[in-house]
């Protein structure tokens, strides 16, 4: 897992307590939002996110720059590749 | 025999028109919201629309609501979520003594959980005191919960008055509205509240459908697990035909809302101006800060069963405390907590119109209302009083 820490998103999503795979939908739904080029932050406090996001990123071409642990929940950054 | 249904606090009539918005989704319209083909794309589409229109009816935005199956699903997912999100921050909640069993169980719950709970006091109308809310509040408190309006005394509590105290320390601010929504006007934004419980049944919506308003960007943890329906926070196949129903039902309360008010404020005025003219019958909650169609009274001496059965076999059908301390059959809380002396809180009668009555139907009432009063008051062993059985100190409601 890559870690990062003081990354500036463009646009954040706080899905905090809502239900698995709310994280996939949800990110599917932003990034289709984003400019090229622009960061996504996906707040959220389910663990099969840890999986489940890099593996979206490379699975649809765009980058997965890390995540931060802030203790009670996850921070994931993705910067949209493709359009 | 003619029915007279003066109980409508407990349940209203389901409006033709929601009825017929609703038929297509018993019967042909089947599908499962969350289904790709076009059966689940038109339930969805229908559920999205009565999120709309339930979003308008209280100034909402349509992804701040979340549909439950009732008022009290709606109360405990409030409660219980806000608490459970925020208790890293704190675990020290407000809820006021008016509160339904459904906010008061739920905080009763959270005790047992570790949660510090503060039930807050009223005046003898039932208003919560702004002041007395800040004066309650510490640095663990996390969450306020204060009901709209009470369905057992009418009163309408000051929710913006207790949101600004609240915002002042970053407290979320839950009320539960369930008796208010659709027969007043309710606006979330005016408010200020960060949630708020309604329920369609309140206003000629069908029963099984409501919902809890979440202020966008507010962390709640679900009460139900599940799938991603409602965003993922209030899991279980979707209730299609109740909640279309209730967005009929939103929309028509909109539209009648001010009609609706001009006909219900007159004819409850007359029973309250009547009756409280009735010797030792006394109004409960305030004069003028209460619902439309809302009438209630204690009765010195004589109990509320007694009086409900008699009127009952007249025709008239009224409630007496809350509906389900009624059937519980002790003195409402609500009612105690007014100061309000349990030998006067047993004699407890609340009578709730709605646009299907009539003057002619509180003619009626008022007929053979005081008739009842007498012919139990003859019978009653406390005629002259309660004796032993009265507790110290005078009556708070006599003026």
């Amino acid at each position: 897992m890559k870690f990062v820490e003081n990354v500036k998103p463009d646009v954040t999503t706080d899905i905090v307590y809502m239900m698995c795979p709310m994280h996939l939908l949800k990110l599917e739904e932003q990034m289709k939002e984003l400019d090229q080029g622009q960061i996504l932050e996906i707040i959220t406090d389910y663990d099969g996110a840890l999986e489940d996001i890099p593996a979206w990123c490379e699975k649809t071409g765009n980058e997965f720059l890390g995540m931060e642990d802030v203790g009670d929940f996850f921070k994931f950054y993705i910067k949209k590749l493709k359009r | 025999m003619k029915k007279y249904y003066f109980d409508h606090v407990a349940t209203n009539p389901l409006h033709p028109d929601v009825l017929e918005a609703m038929m297509p989704y018993l019967k042909e319209e089947f599908g499962n919201p969350l289904s790709v083909y076009e059966y689940g794309m038109r339930a969805k589409q229908a559920i999205e629309d009565a999120r709309g229109n339930v979003a308008g009816l209280i100034n909402s935005k349509p992804a701040e609501i979340i549909f439950t199956s009732s008022g009290a699903e709606a109360n405990n997912f409030a409660l219980r979520g806000i608490a459970l999100a925020r208790q890293n921050e704190g675990k020290h909640i407000l809820v006021s003594r008016m509160e339904h069993h459904s906010i008061l169980n739920s905080a009763r719950f959270l005790e047992k959980s570790g949660f510090a709970v503060t039930y807050l006091p009223v005046d003898k109308k039932g208003f919560v005191d702004p002041d007395v809310v800040k004066k309650a509040i510490t640095k663990e408190t996390t969450l306020i919960s204060v009901i709209h309006a009470s369905s057992e005394v009418g009163t309408i509590e000051p929710i913006k008055e207790i949101v600004k105290v609240a915002k002042e320390k970053n407290i979320s601010v839950h009320t539960d509205a369930v008796a208010s929504t659709g027969n007043i006007p309710v606006d979330v934004k005016d408010l200020g509240v960060d949630l708020l419980s309604m329920a369609a049944h309140q206003f000629y919506g069908p029963k099984g459908a409501a919902a809890l308003h979440v202020k966008q960007g507010t962390r709640i943890v679900p009460l139900i697990y599940g799938g991603i329906q409602e965003s993922g926070r209030r899991a279980g196949t979707e209730n299609v035909p109740a909640i279309v129903g209730m967005g009929k039902a939103a929309e028509m309360a909109v539209e009648k809302m001010r009609s609706r008010m001009d006909h219900l404020i007159p004819l409850r005025d007359r029973i309250i101006d009547t009756m409280s003219g009735t010797e030792n019958v006394h109004l409960t909650g305030d004069r003028e800060q209460r619902l439309p169609g809302h009438a209630s009274f204690c009765v010195e001496y004589i109990e509320g069963e007694a009086m409900l059965l008699m009127l009952a076999a007249k025709g008239i059908f009224s409630a007496s405390g809350s509906a389900c301390s009624s059937k519980a059959l002790k003195a409402s809380p609500v009612l105690l907590s007014m100061g309000i002396p349990s030998s006067l809180a047993q004699g407890s009668i609340v009578f709730t119109l709605g646009e299907e009555n009539t003057s002619e139907d509180v003619d009626y009432l008022l007929n053979e209302f005081p008739a009842v009063i007498k012919r139990l008051r003859e019978i009653s062993p406390y005629a002259q009083g309660w004796g032993d059985r009265e507790e110290g100190g005078e009556c708070t409601v006599k003026e």
